[in-house]
């Protein structure tokens, strides 16, 4: 089965990158590795905008994940706040079909809405997110069940209300099976 | 996000960045994108596409947003317009918006906005196309099926078709070929309450038995050769109106047993498929034969013609209501001349007097087509003789009028009865020598 490496984008908390791999290896068939070293986003900071564009990290992460020619997924994971242009913002973006994907937390985060630090909430958003951005990546788009991982989130309400796994339509879709 | 089959997503922007941005964010909806760097390969594009939206940027080297907007409008109307810019300026909202565009929104635009924005745009559209499609209904309904007379005959056709609308009978229409079976079925279904949904008419005569089933009953993709697609059947779509199945005594036992179940049920599955469909439909049939003779000839089932006789109307064979002949011919003329743009103002009294005449072995339909042609190949504004097809002055109707010969056989019979048998005193009174008489009695086989 092939393998998700998760790239800290330049720096992730262990603490959340365990429990995500964890929760990542209950939920999907794929070996998930935790990659050492780390990825270096500066050239990517937009000083207009105060943020990183994340598609030329991603064109980066796939790079990477060519390099590496073993047929693995690259996740990258960061705090860093991500936008592409015409939109104010990101929370995570990937390739469709494609060997990469970015996942930031900085708009996960509750904190960032002034409400108090709740890891658990956090940890549940970033599951959702990175499963959200793992399906483009495994060729799946957005799905209009309210329920399905895949339904699009452009709000953090989005992602709370939305469902943790993939809807039997999107499973149709995918060549291969969760484990749970 | 917002349910994206079948929508497309135009893009025109200057900045391959936000083409590229926009775009995927878009596809990763499902909807199908196309981007243009400048207003010139838009409108190329645009003058044989229809994008459903369509993203304008205003700020764009050579013509701008607002230009390609007003050329857009002139090639093609229908696409929603949204402009994008990252210099906000009033004025330039304003008159976007004069213009007719949608929206107007400042870059960068919140995830969740831009949302709103395809949902509402999209919802607008929806609007107005069922917008489109009543008004198109009403039309339709307003112009309804009319049925030209006069006659006590087509009167009473006209009352039994108000009088079975009002309810959801399964009505059978008897009638000679070209009387009108299908113009009263569709009396009917506008005048019932299900005159807003479809009327399905289907000519179970014109299709070959193995076209029938698929017809009225539908296909599942590969149920046979030829099969490429599914196909839904005349019981699916006439969901909620009405269903007419004309010349339903050709259709064969095997399809009669199958439709009998369908009308009983309402249920029916596709040929080749599995899942039990529910269909809620009028059932209005026609035909031209005598169904109760079929019925005792083994040809038409017993149980499915005590299904569908519930309610008979009969209409009259053109013949026996002559009186409506003037009316129809001139209903018809004003149609075909309008047609053919012809000023046809009347039909000569001659010509007249002759399609009183005529048998009309085709009915209403054979009285139409004389009428076509006659427009055709006369001159304005009046249709004579010598316009009418050959042969319409031929087969007088001798609908309840007997033959010369009959009259003379049954004189002749008369005065031989008064004589009793006497040939001498009955050649005196009908003024003929008996020679003759001899001669008649043999021809007419009269028994003396």
């Amino acid at each position: 089965m092939s393998r998700i490496s998760i790239l800290p984008v330049p720096d992730f908390e262990e603490r959340y990158l365990e429990d995500l791999q964890y929760r990542l290896e209950e939920f999907l068939p794929h070996n998930i590795e935790i990659k050492s070293g780390s990825f270096d986003p500066s050239y990517a900071f937009v000083r207009e905008r105060h943020q990183y564009f994340s598609t030329r990290i991603l064109e980066k992460l796939a790079d990477i994940a060519s390099a590496e020619d073993t047929g693995e997924t690259i996740l990258g994971l960061t705090t860093i706040d991500l936008f592409i242009p015409v939109l104010t913002y990101v929370f995570g973006e990937s390739l469709l079909s494609g060997p990469a994907a970015i996942v930031s937390i900085h708009r996960l985060d509750p904190r960032f809405y002034g409400k108090p630090e709740n890891s658990r909430l956090l940890m549940e958003r970033l599951e959702k997110t990175t499963v959200h951005e793992l399906g483009h990546a495994f060729g799946l788009r957005h799905c209009p069940d309210y329920r399905c991982v895949m339904r699009s989130s452009n709000v953090v309400e989005g992602v709370d209300y939305k469902g943790k796994k993939f809807c039997a339509e999107c499973l149709s879709h995918l060549d291969f099976k969760p484990r749970i | 996000m917002t349910d994206s089959k079948d929508i497309s997503i135009m893009i025109v922007d200057d900045e391959e960045i936000v083409r590229d941005s926009l775009g995927k964010w878009f596809a990763a909806d499902g909807f199908a994108v196309e981007t243009f760097p400048d207003g010139k390969s838009a409108l190329h594009h645009l003058s044989e596409n229809s994008p459903d939206i369509i993203f304008l940027d205003i700020k764009m080297p050579g013509m701008d947003g607002i230009e390609v907007q007003k050329r857009i409008v002139e090639i093609n109307p229908d696409p929603t317009i949204i402009f994008m810019t990252a210099y906000a300026s009033v004025e330039t909202a304003v008159q976007a918006l004069k213009q007719g565009a949608f929206d107007y929104v400042v870059k960068p635009i919140d995830p969740d906005d831009i949302d709103h924005l395809v949902r509402n745009a999209l919802e607008k559209r929806k609007l107005e196309r069922e917008n489109i499609r009543l008004k198109r209904k009403i039309e339709t309904l307003e112009e309804k099926p009319t049925i030209i007379g006069e006659s006590a005959a087509i009167k009473k056709v006209l009352d039994l078709a108000e009088t079975v609308a009002k309810s959801d009978t399964t009505v059978l229409i008897n009638g000679e070929s070209g009387t009108g079976k299908e113009l009263v079925a569709q009396t009917i279904h506008q005048i019932s309450t299900r005159r807003l949904c479809p009327f399905i008419p289907v000519n179970c005569g014109a299709l070959p038995e193995s076209l029938l089933e698929s017809e009225l009953f539908g296909h599942e993709k590969g149920s046979f050769t030829g099969a490429s697609q599914r196909h839904k059947g005349v019981f699916e779509l006439a969901d909620g109106g009405s269903l007419f199945l004309d010349e339903i005594g050709n259709i064969s036992l095997l399809t009669q047993m199958h439709l009998l179940r369908v009308l009983e049920t309402k249920r029916f599955t596709r040929v080749g498929g599995e899942k039990l469909i529910e269909a809620d439909f009028r059932v209005i049939c026609a035909t031209n034969l005598n169904l109760l003779s079929a019925v005792d000839k083994g040809t038409f089932r017993e149980d499915l013609y005590y299904r569908i006789n519930v309610f008979t109307i009969t209409i009259p064979p053109l013949r026996e209501r002559t009186e409506d002949i003037p009316l129809l011919a001139n209903h018809f003329l004003r149609k075909y001349g309008l047609n053919l743009k012809k000023d046809m103002r009347e039909i000569s009294r001659t010509a007249m007097d002759r399609l009183v005449r005529y048998s009309w072995p085709g009915n209403v339909r054979e009285l139409e087509n004389a009428i076509e042609r006659a427009v055709v190949v006369g001159s304005a504004p009046s249709v004579e003789v010598k316009d009418l097809p050959v042969g319409i002055d031929e087969r007088e109707n001798t609908s309840g009028v007997e033959s010369l010969d009959e009259v003379e056989r049954d004189q002749i019979e008369k005065i031989l009865v008064k004589t009793d048998g006497n040939i001498a005193r009955a050649a005196k009174i009908l003024g003929i020598n008996r020679s003759t008489l001899y001669n008649k009695i043999n021809k007419y086989n009269i028994q003396v």
